[in-house]
């Protein structure tokens, strides 16, 4: 057979029907991911080598950036572990089409965060006393346990896609693996779908016990106080557009059509149905918030918010212009189908749900509880925005390799005939 | 929240706000005893190691109203510590009998969540490597240890002084159980020039701390919240009584 000296040297690698741009090309792109990671490594061996100090965290503020990271990365993530449960356990077939990409963004958000928490830990080295030396009680050792757990499904979830690249699916042995994964995959769904709640709702409940600091403290239902419920309703109805906006980003640097109109309407339906679920108890828990535990405490709504820095104006954008406003647009067909809304509402959502998480992590440090304490304010560094700036990059390196050599997208040979 | 032990001996506080005049000899003493490592630049306080920190209050009158008070704030050694129950390791605990929370600094990961929880800001991390000026190190207390970086602490009653007076007791074949008033004291109680600060067993009758903490200007810190602190402040000025805790305008303050 004649070979085709007009294609990328690689592309024999690239998945079946599909073409891509030159190497040359594309290590030009990664080169640029590349030097992002190199500042982000710096940082973090600067974080490494003479500890936390050279962070902008302080006695105030243990939390800061890289937790409100954390916690916004693995609500983003939850996309995975909710098609996941749509599609292998409700059935809901259409999602094949997005589900690998979904796997993983959820891959990429939980290692990302667990890579920041190597860096947020003071003593990195003894991560292993969460399983050692567990105390029942913590909300955080549900978050140790589930987390590690369910990076454990994601990988199992991301194997099978990488034994599917065309050259290594040749081997017998890595296909009859690979398909049976895939058999297999139901089971790890659902155990996905378990861990996956319950640390999205431990990572809500870490806060809401906190019973001394009335700016997210909450009553609940048993054990676990309502940020727990509102943890995991603001995770599914926000996680799957992010996929959807992961995929178009994809999309817009590929010149390619991957994934159907369709299929990304149906994501943002099913997001915008769990946030307006979320939105209903979300205006709830902060009317009863106001007028139960903050009068409760001693203090008044007015007591809990300071200047423009932790403003109410981040109250009313989490919960109308990136809570209610999106919930509608995504919830309504004719709104939903008109792609500049939905791409709108998209956005605000992913926004509302990282402004949440800002807040009750930094503003709650940040709202005195002492009467004669002060309001602080918190500023991360350059170590800070370094570290989190290396995991994007970590995402950016890995999407662009799966992209390149894996079948992620089982509709781009079709859409872009 | 999970629920606590009972003891018998309730090691506790009661610093009069009305004799403390802001001289920071507790903190000092404080910080001396604990083998607080000196800081090359202390500049941030945010980021300073203090297990004993003088907050200067003011009823915010202008002169010739204005009145100041100091309060010391070491560990409350909560009763109902928020910080206990959220700690993943066990790293801190309130399970001795005398109450005192304990920090145990080998097996804290420094995650930092004990420190979001307590809402008096008696937790400290160690941002950088402890470091002993030249012959400093030999002024350390051989019976405290020594933090690396990156974990938590903070005031732990000078428990150190605990073991010792209960040692003292064993070898004079008393009941280390049975301590007398005044066997057993912190360092800031021991430096404070004017007594403002008393130590004991808060349910001692013949402890003198047991009748102070029931006088009618005794007061807790953020009692509403459910802490259940083992340091009480006393001062007759109701202003100061007032800012112990979080009042809506038409509240009473207590005492």
């Amino acid at each position: 057979m004649d070979k085709n000296y007009d294609l990328p040297i690689d592309a024999a690698l690239f998945p079946e029907g599909c073409t891509r741009c030159s190497l040359s090309k594309f290590l030009v792109w990664i080169t640029i991911v590349m030097a992002v990671f190199g500042w982000g490594l710096y940082a973090a061996y600067r974080v490494l080598a003479e500890g936390l100090g050279v962070t902008g965290l302080d006695d105030y503020f243990g939390f800061g950036l890289w937790i409100t990271f954390d916690l916004a990365v693995i609500a983003l993530g939850a996309g995975a572990f909710f098609t996941g449960l749509l599609r292998y356990i409700l059935n809901i077939d259409p999602l094949k089409n997005i589900i690998n990409l979904t796997v993983i963004v959820g891959f990429l958000c939980y290692s990302g965060a667990m890579l920041v928490l190597v860096l947020d830990v003071g003593q990195p080295l003894r991560a292993w006393f969460g399983y050692w030396h567990a105390n029942v009680h913590s909300m955080l050792t549900e978050v140790i346990f589930c987390i590690t757990c369910y990076l454990l499904v994601l990988i199992i979830e991301y194997v099978p896609l990488i034994l599917e690249q065309k050259q290594l699916n040749r081997n017998k042995l890595v296909h009859a693996i690979a398909h049976n994964f895939h058999l297999m995959m139901p089971l790890f769904a659902g155990i996905g779908a378990f861990l996956s709640t319950f640390h999205q709702g431990s990572l809500g409940g870490m806060y809401g016990v906190l019973f001394a600091r009335p700016y997210i403290a909450r009553d609940g239902f048993f054990i676990w106080p309502w940020t727990f419920f509102l943890y995991v309703l603001s995770a599914v109805g926000s996680g799957p557009v992010f996929t959807v906006l992961v995929c178009t980003i994809m999309e817009k640097m590929t010149g390619k059509q991957l994934v159907s109109w369709e299929i990304k309407s149906l994501m943002g339906k099913i997001a915008g149905t769990m946030l307006t679920v979320y939105m209903v108890f979300k205006l709830a828990d902060t009317w009863a918030w106001a007028n139960d535990i903050l009068p409760r405490s001693g203090l008044t709504f007015d007591q809990v918010f300071y200047g423009w820095i932790y403003g109410k104006w981040l109250l009313w954008a989490e919960l109308f212009a990136c809570g209610v406003l999106p919930a509608i647009i995504l919830i309504i067909p004719s709104t939903r189908n008109n792609r500049t809304l939905f791409y709108t509402a998209a956005i605000l959502d992913c926004i509302g749900v990282t402004i949440n998480r800002y807040v009750m992590t930094v503003q709650a440090l940040a709202a005195p509880v002492m009467p004669f304490d002060s309001w602080e304010t918190y500023a991360p560094n350059w170590a800070e925005w370094g570290a989190s700036a290396m995991i994007m990059a970590y995402a950016a390196l890995v999407l662009s390799l799966s992209y390149r050599y894996l079948p992620v997208f089982p509709q781009e040979v079709k859409l872009n005939k | 929240m999970s629920s606590f032990k009972e003891f018998k001996i309730k090691w506790g506080m009661a610093i009069d706000l009305d004799k403390c005049t802001g001289c920071g000899a507790c903190m000092v003493a404080c910080q001396a005893e604990n083998n607080i490592a000196p800081q090359p630049d202390a500049s941030n306080k945010l980021k300073s190691l203090n297990w004993l920190v003088v907050y200067e209050l003011t009823n915010g009158k202008p002169f010739p109203e204005h009145e100041v008070a100091y309060l010391p704030r070491p560990c409350m050694q909560c009763g109902k510590p928020s910080c206990v129950s959220v700690c993943p390791v066990i790293a801190t605990d309130k399970n001795e009998e005398g109450g005192i929370v304990s920090q145990v600094y080998p097996r804290c990961i420094g995650c930092r969540y004990c420190m979001a929880s307590c809402p008096y800001h008696a937790r400290y991390f160690n941002w950088f490597d402890p470091t002993w000026p030249e012959g400093m190190d030999k002024t350390l207390t051989p019976d405290v240890s020594v933090r690396p970086r990156g974990v938590v602490e903070k005031c732990s009653f000078c428990h150190h002084r605990f073991m010792q007076a209960k040692d003292k007791a064993r070898v004079e074949g008393r009941d280390p159980n049975a301590l007398n008033d005044g066997d057993y004291i912190t360092s800031c109680t021991e430096a404070c020039p004017n007594g403002a600060i008393v130590f004991g067993d808060v349910n001692n009758p013949a402890h003198k701390v047991h009748d102070l903490v029931k006088g009618k200007y005794a007061f807790r810190l953020l009692e509403r919240l459910g802490t259940d602190p083992q340091v009480y402040y006393i001062s007759r000025r109701e202003w100061v009584r007032r800012l112990g805790d979080n009042y809506l305008e038409n509240e009473k303050v207590k005492g």
